[in-house]
């Protein structure tokens, strides 16, 4: 599977807390939350962003809160992935669980700029940097998380592990 | 630090604990292994999610309706109709499953405060809780670490969760601390050390003759930031000090895991307790660490003293030290938060509402509320905060442009007499 879209760059210790405020938490609306993605620290994000961009980010991605309101709100605003140097562990998780792709890769993360074109083949974590014509290529994810991403998360996962 | 491994075998406390409970003789870091789980915890913002995943997995019944808790404590007690909504919405769930620990308002506290208290965690535990502070419990030698709404699901729906077996970094505590510090000021000292991505996917182990020297409550408030350490989890070794604690609140049976001695750790650090000074975390990450010497003049708007980090019994004692026969600085709100109803009842009766009420600070009921921005105690544009919380990001509590500054007790309590960051020596 690949995905092809132009990056929105942020930089280290990127929060749940910035994500999604906790003051939209009073409800698990998908398309609500993503109104209010990235607020507090870029406010024009929800404005610019377009189905199929790509999140770059740096070192501890997606610190803080367990909300997983955090990568539905990303997910639901059209991102189709996300590229960092490193990701919290809980947020790591979370997006394996909810289905939505990341990729860690430092060789990315500090090469790649605000507005550039990529591709990602999230099969064989090699990012493309159409822009400016560079390959990096991302941690693959082990085996087990394989499986999770292809069931389309940990619920997928577990409907088919009951054969349901 | 030192940066060799040790060239033992062994595992760490965490590491068995993980052992144990995925019925493995032992494991090696980065193993992916399935554990038993001893207890699932969410709240009223995450739990919402969990039912409607756990809906969709095609379970009926939760693994064991003993071994989940569902504490409402961000948002209560309610804050407004959506909040109700959620909270109403989960109470169903709780109730259609015979969920044994739902607490209400008026039964209910701050979840990682409450949970201990009740005796819902005792050492060797493995837990897991859709809150990232969840990591609390370590305090008790149990693995507890947070987790999202969707591992929450497949948690009740099946007893079990994933891990990745993490590194350990060790930190070996001696010595006692001074006057005035307290867990609160070691963990800031340590995140400052080590940054908020210093122990990322990994346990961070506390151990030494140190730890007699600190209390249950410095314990929890330690364990309760290891998630702004990039931590796993953050886990204490078990004491005649934790054992007291356990049989005072517990029935549940419980086990002791202690650390190899030739387990091996990522990296090791000696911490000296006696030189630690008062610290403070400047916003907006908790790694902005500065003594309180080093601070400058910084005038506040507010201080909040509670949380899962520093709203128990001895915080509320530290409190009323500082404030008794003082006045709160009049251009301060001082808002104190006991964690439980325990801790709410405790402080009435020793007289410590008189003490906060007298030097004009308000009291009120447990609540998670502005540590995260919630409710009661919002801050708006430009305004600064102490608070005894653990995160001070960017509109952590409120405004994006307002401060949040993390201390202990005893720091803010004095902050909010002065009007500015100020140590109790000062007054």
């Amino acid at each position: 599977m690949k995905t092809q879209g132009k990056v929105i760059k942020y930089g280290n210790n990127v929060d749940t807390d910035v994500i999604i405020p906790a003051r939209y938490l009073n409800t698990s609306n998908p398309a609500e939350l993503a109104s209010h993605c990235m607020e507090d620290l870029d406010a024009s994000f929800v404005g610019r962003v377009e189905k199929g961009d790509i999140m770059v980010g740096g070192r501890n991605f997606g610190c803080g809160s367990s909300r997983e309101h955090a990568p539905i709100a990303i997910k639901y605003s059209g991102i189709s992935c996300i590229i960092a140097e490193t990701f919290a562990r809980i947020f790591y998780r979370n997006a394996i669980n909810t289905g939505l792709p990341i990729i860690e890769c430092p060789e990315a993360s500090a090469d790649i700029s605000e507005g550039d074109r990529l591709e990602i083949d999230f099969d064989t974590g090699i990012i493309n940097n159409l822009t400016r014509n560079v390959t990096y290529q991302g941690v693959p994810f082990p085996e087990f998380m394989q499986e999770l991403i292809a069931a389309d998360g940990l619920i997928g996962y577990l409907r088919k592990q009951a054969g349901r | 630090m030192t940066n060799q491994f040790s060239s033992g075998k062994g595992m760490t406390m965490t590491q068995k604990i993980l052992a144990a409970h995925a019925g493995l003789d032992r494991v090696e870091a980065g193993q992916l292994i399935k554990a038993r789980l001893d207890m699932v915890l969410g709240n009223d913002i995450t739990t919402p999610v969990a039912v409607k995943e756990f809906r969709k997995i095609g379970v009926n019944q939760v693994f064991d309706k003993n071994k989940i808790a569902i504490v409402p404590d961000h948002f209560t007690p309610n804050k407004d109709i959506k909040s109700a909504e959620q909270v109403k919405f989960i109470k169903e769930f709780a109730r259609e499953m015979g969920i044994v620990n739902y607490f209400e308002i008026g039964q209910m506290g701050v979840e990682h405060a409450l949970l201990p208290e009740k005796g819902l965690v005792v050492p060797g535990d493995v837990v897991i809780g859709a809150d990232s502070h969840t990591c609390t419990y370590g305090a008790l030698g149990a693995f507890s670490t947070g987790i999202g709404s969707t591992d929450m699901a497949a948690g009740m729906a099946t007893g079990e969760a994933w891990f990745k077996v993490p590194e350990a970094i060790r930190f070996e505590l001696r010595g006692k601390p001074g006057k005035w510090v307290s867990g609160k000021d070691v963990i800031l000292h340590i995140i400052g050390m080590i940054g908020v991505d210093g122990a990322l996917y990994k346990s961070m182990e506390f151990t030494g003759d140190g730890l007699k020297n600190l209390s249950m409550d410095d314990r929890f408030s330690m364990a309760n930031m290891a998630i702004e350490a990039g931590a796993k989890n953050g886990i204490f070794e078990v004491d005649e000090q934790t054992l007291v604690y356990v049989r005072e609140h517990s029935r549940k049976p419980h086990e002791v895991f202690t650390a190899d001695t030739d387990a091996v750790y990522s990296g090791e650090y000696v911490i000296n307790l006696e030189d630690i000074k008062p610290t403070v975390a400047f916003p907006p990450l908790p790694d902005k660490a500065r003594t309180i010497d080093k601070v400058g003049n910084i005038k506040i708007d507010q201080v909040i003293i509670g949380s899962c980090t520093n709203g128990r019994m001895e915080d509320m004692r530290m409190a009323a030290q500082i404030l008794k026969g003082r006045k709160v600085h009049p251009d301060v709100r001082c808002i104190i938060i006991p964690a439980t109803q325990k801790i709410w009842q405790q402080s009435m009766h020793e007289g410590l509402f008189d003490i906060f009420i007298d030097a004009g600070a308000a009291v009120s009921t447990p609540t998670c509320g502005p540590c995260l921005g919630g409710h009661m105690g919002i801050l708006a544009k430009g305004e600064r905060a102490v608070a005894t919380t653990n995160r001070n990001f960017i509109g952590r509590m409120g405004h994006p442009e307002s401060e949040v500054y993390l201390a202990s007790p005893a720091i803010a309590a004095a902050s909010a007499v002065a009007g500015r960051i100020a140590s109790p020596e000062e007054l």
